[in-house]
C-alpha cells in the first residue's frame, strides 16, 4: 500500500537529466504541466505525453517511471468513468465519440501531469532541490525542514511496513470487519508510527544542536548551483515550447478531432 | 513442525534476499538462525507465519502450506516477537498490550485475565500491569513485547535479535527464560548476531550468508568452523578462540560451555605441570 511512493523515490545516478541544475528540470516539469493543462484535445495530450518519453528512457528511470504511472492508472481509470458518465448524461444520454474522447483525453492529461513530476523527482536529489531553494533565497530553517521532509518519507514508508507486519503476527486483521471497525484498525498502526516519528523529530533536533545548528547568520556552501549550457538551453527551449504551446492553443484554429 | 523447501523470495524492489533456503525444524527445538547483516534471517522468519509468502518454494507450517491460510491463524502456532518493541506497543497499560493479541485471536474473557496474569508473572511485569508501556525502559518494553506474544501460548516462538540493548543480567534471565521454555516442549528459534549468548545457549545453529545457509548443525560444530563463520562475517566466541589458540596442546574441538572449558583449560594446566 505503501509502493506509490516508489514512482517518486530519488536514487542515485548519472544521465544528462540528473546532471540539469534543478531550477532549470523544475521549469521543464512546469511547461510540461501547463502545457498538459491548457491543452484539452486527446492529441496534443498525447504528444505531451509522449514527449516525456525519451527523457525518461535518457535519464534510465524507466522502471521508476512505470511504478508512478501504474500507481496513478487506477485513479486515471476513475477519471475516465467520472468524466464518461457525467458527459454521458449531460449529452442526453447519448454515448458519442466526443464524449470518449473527451473522457480518454482527460485520463491522459492526468498521467501526463504524474510523469512530468514523477520524472523531475526520480532524476533530483532533494539535496540539490534544498539547494535551489536556498539559493532563491528562502531561509535556510525552510529548506532543511523540506529536505528532511523529503528524505524521511521512504524512511516512514519502511517503518509504517515493520508495525503493520509486527501487529498482523499479533493477530491484527486490517481488511476485517465493518467500514468503522476497518478505520479503528489502524489505531495500532498509527499510535507507534506517530510515537516513533515525535521521537524520531526530539532526537534529531538533539543531533542537530550538538553539531552547533543556528549557529551562524550566513551559511556558505560547499557546492553552488551554477547554470550550465545545457540548462540555458533547456530553460530557451522550455519558454519556447510554452509560447508555441500557447499560440497554438489560443491565436490558431486546430482542426478539431 | 516448521519445514521449508527450496524457498527463494525477492522484495518488490527487486533484491532477492533468499535464494534457496531448505530446512526442518523439528518439534522441541531450539534454533539459533546466524548471520550477516542482510544474510535473510529476518526475511526467512517472516516465512514462519506466512507475513511473506514464498516467490518460489514452499513453507510448510505442522504440514499446512502458509500460502493457503491467513497470518492470524499461523501466527496462532508460530509467535514472532520483533526486533524494536517500539513496532508493536500503543495501549495505554502493559495489561491492555498484553490482551490485545488474545483478544484478537478471540479466547473466552475469563481465560484472557487468566493469561494475562500468568504471562505477566512470568515475565516479572505484575506490578507493571497498570504502568503505560511508554514509561517503561527499554529492557522492560522488549519484556512487554514478549509476554503480548507468550500469553496467546504458541508452540513455537520465534525471537528476532532478543538481546539487543539488554545488559549483561537481562542477558542470563532471558537465557534461562528461553532453555525454559524449550524444556516445556515449546519451539525456540532465536534470530541473533550474538555469538557469545549462542555460545551460552548451545543450541542448533544455522548460519545464513546472503540469502544461502552455508551451514546447520550443533553450535559446538558450527562454532569451531573457521570457514563458515568467516563466510558470514562471524566472530567465534571467546570460549572457541581460545581453545583454538590452545589447539598445539591437544585442546578438544567443540567445547563451548564456559564451565567444560575451564576443566578442559584446567586439565592442560595440570597436564603441563
Amino acid at each position: 500500500m505503501f509502493r506509490v511512493f516508489d514512482g517518486f523515490r530519488f536514487r542515485r545516478a548519472s544521465s544528462p537529466l540528473h546532471r540539469l541544475d534543478p531550477r532549470s528540470k523544475f521549469l521543464m516539469a512546469c511547461v510540461f504541466f501547463a502545457l498538459a493543462i491548457i491543452f484539452t484535445g486527446i492529441l496534443p495530450l498525447t504528444l505531451i505525453f509522449l514527449v516525456q518519453i525519451p527523457l525518461v528512457l535518457v535519464a534510465g528511470v524507466r522502471r521508476e517511471w512505470l511504478r508512478s504511472l501504474r500507481g496513478g492508472a487506477l485513479l486515471a481509470l476513475l477519471i475516465f468513468g467520472t468524466n464518461l458518465i457525467v458527459n454521458y448524461m449531460s449529452a442526453g444520454y447519448a454515448l458519442t465519440l466526443d464524449v470518449i474522447l473527451y473522457s480518454t483525453s482527460m485520463a491522459v492529461r492526468f498521467l501526463a501531469l504524474i510523469s512530468s513530476f514523477s520524472v523531475f523527482f526520480l532524476t533530483t536529489s532533494p539535496d540539490d532541490l534544498g539547494l535551489a531553494l536556498e539559493q532563491a533565497r528562502i531561509p535556510y530553517e525552510f529548506c532543511f525542514a523540506f529536505t528532511t521532509a523529503v528524505r524521511f518519507v521512504p524512511v516512514l514508508a519502511g517503518e509504517a511496513q515493520t508495525i503493520v507486519d509486527a501487529q498482523r503476527s499479533r493477530g491484527l486483521e486490517l481488511e476485517k470487519g465493518s467500514f468503522l471497525k476497518r478505520v479503528r484498525n489502524y489505531v495500532p498502526i498509527l499510535i507507534p508510527l506517530i510515537v516513533g516519528a515525535i521521537r524520531r523529530s526530539f532526537e534529531m533536533a538533539e543531533a542537530m544542536e550538538a553539531r552547533a545548528f543556528g549557529a551562524k547568520e550566513r551559511r556558505t556552501n560547499l557546492n553552488v548551483l551554477r547554470l550550465q549550457g545545457a540548462d540555458y538551453a533547456t530553460v530557451l527551449i522550455s519558454l519556447s515550447t510554452l509560447a508555441c504551446g500557447v499560440y497554438l492553443r489560443y491565436f490558431v484554429a486546430i482542426p478539431s478531432l | 513442525m516448521i519445514q521449508v523447501e527450496d524457498l527463494y523470495f525477492s522484495y518488490p524492489v527487486g533484491v532477492e534476499a533468499l535464494r534457496g533456503v531448505s530446512l526442518k525444524i523439528n518439534s522441541g527445538e531450539f534454533v539459533a538462525i546466524m548471520g550477516e547483516n542482510g544474510a535473510g534471517k529476518t526475511t526467512l522468519v517472516k516465512h514462519f507465519n506466512g507475513l511473506l509468502k514464498p516467490s518460489r518454494g514452499r513453507v510448510l507450517v505442522d504440514g499446512v502450506d502458509t500460502r493457503k491460510v491467513s497470518v492470524a491463524s499461523l501466527s496462532k502456532r508460530v509467535g514472532l516477537v520483533f526486533q524494536n518493541p517500539d513496532h508493536q506497543l500503543f495501549c495505554e497499560t502493559v495489561e491492555k498490550e498484553v490482551a490485545f493479541g488474545l483478544r484478537n485471536f478471540g479466547f473466552p474473557e475469563e481465560t484472557v485475565l487468566k493469561r494475562i496474569d500468568w504471562a505477566l508473572s512470568l515475565l516479572d511485569l505484575t506490578e507493571y500491569r497498570e504502568v503505560s508501556p511508554f514509561m517503561l525502559s527499554g529492557g522492560e518494553r522488549k519484556r512487554v513485547a514478549l509476554a503480548s506474544v507468550l500469553a496467546w501460548d504458541p508452540e513455537t516462538v520465534v525471537l528476532d535479535e532478543p538481546t539487543i540493548g539488554q545488559d549483561q543480567g537481562q542477558k542470563e534471565r532471558l537465557r534461562q527464560f528461553i532453555t525454559q521454555l524449550n524444556a516445556q516442549g515449546k519451539v525456540v528459534v532465536i534470530v541473533t548476531h550474538d555469538v557469545e549468548f549462542v555460545a551460552d545457549c548451545h543450541p542448533r545453529v544455522i548460519l545464513m550468508s546472503r540469502g544461502r545457509i552455508v551451514a546447520d548443525g550443533l553450535a559446538g560444530d558450527v562454532l569451531y568452523d573457521h570457514g563458515v563463520l568467516d563466510k558470514a562475517s562471524i566472530l567465534p566466541p571467546q570460549v572457541t578462540q581460545i581453545l583454538l589458540e590452545l589447539a598445539d596442546l591437544n585442546a578438544p574441538r567443540g567445547v563451548i560451555d564456559l564451565y567444560e572449558a575451564g576443566e578442559v583449560v584446567a586439565n592442560l594446566l595440570r597436564r603441563g605441570r
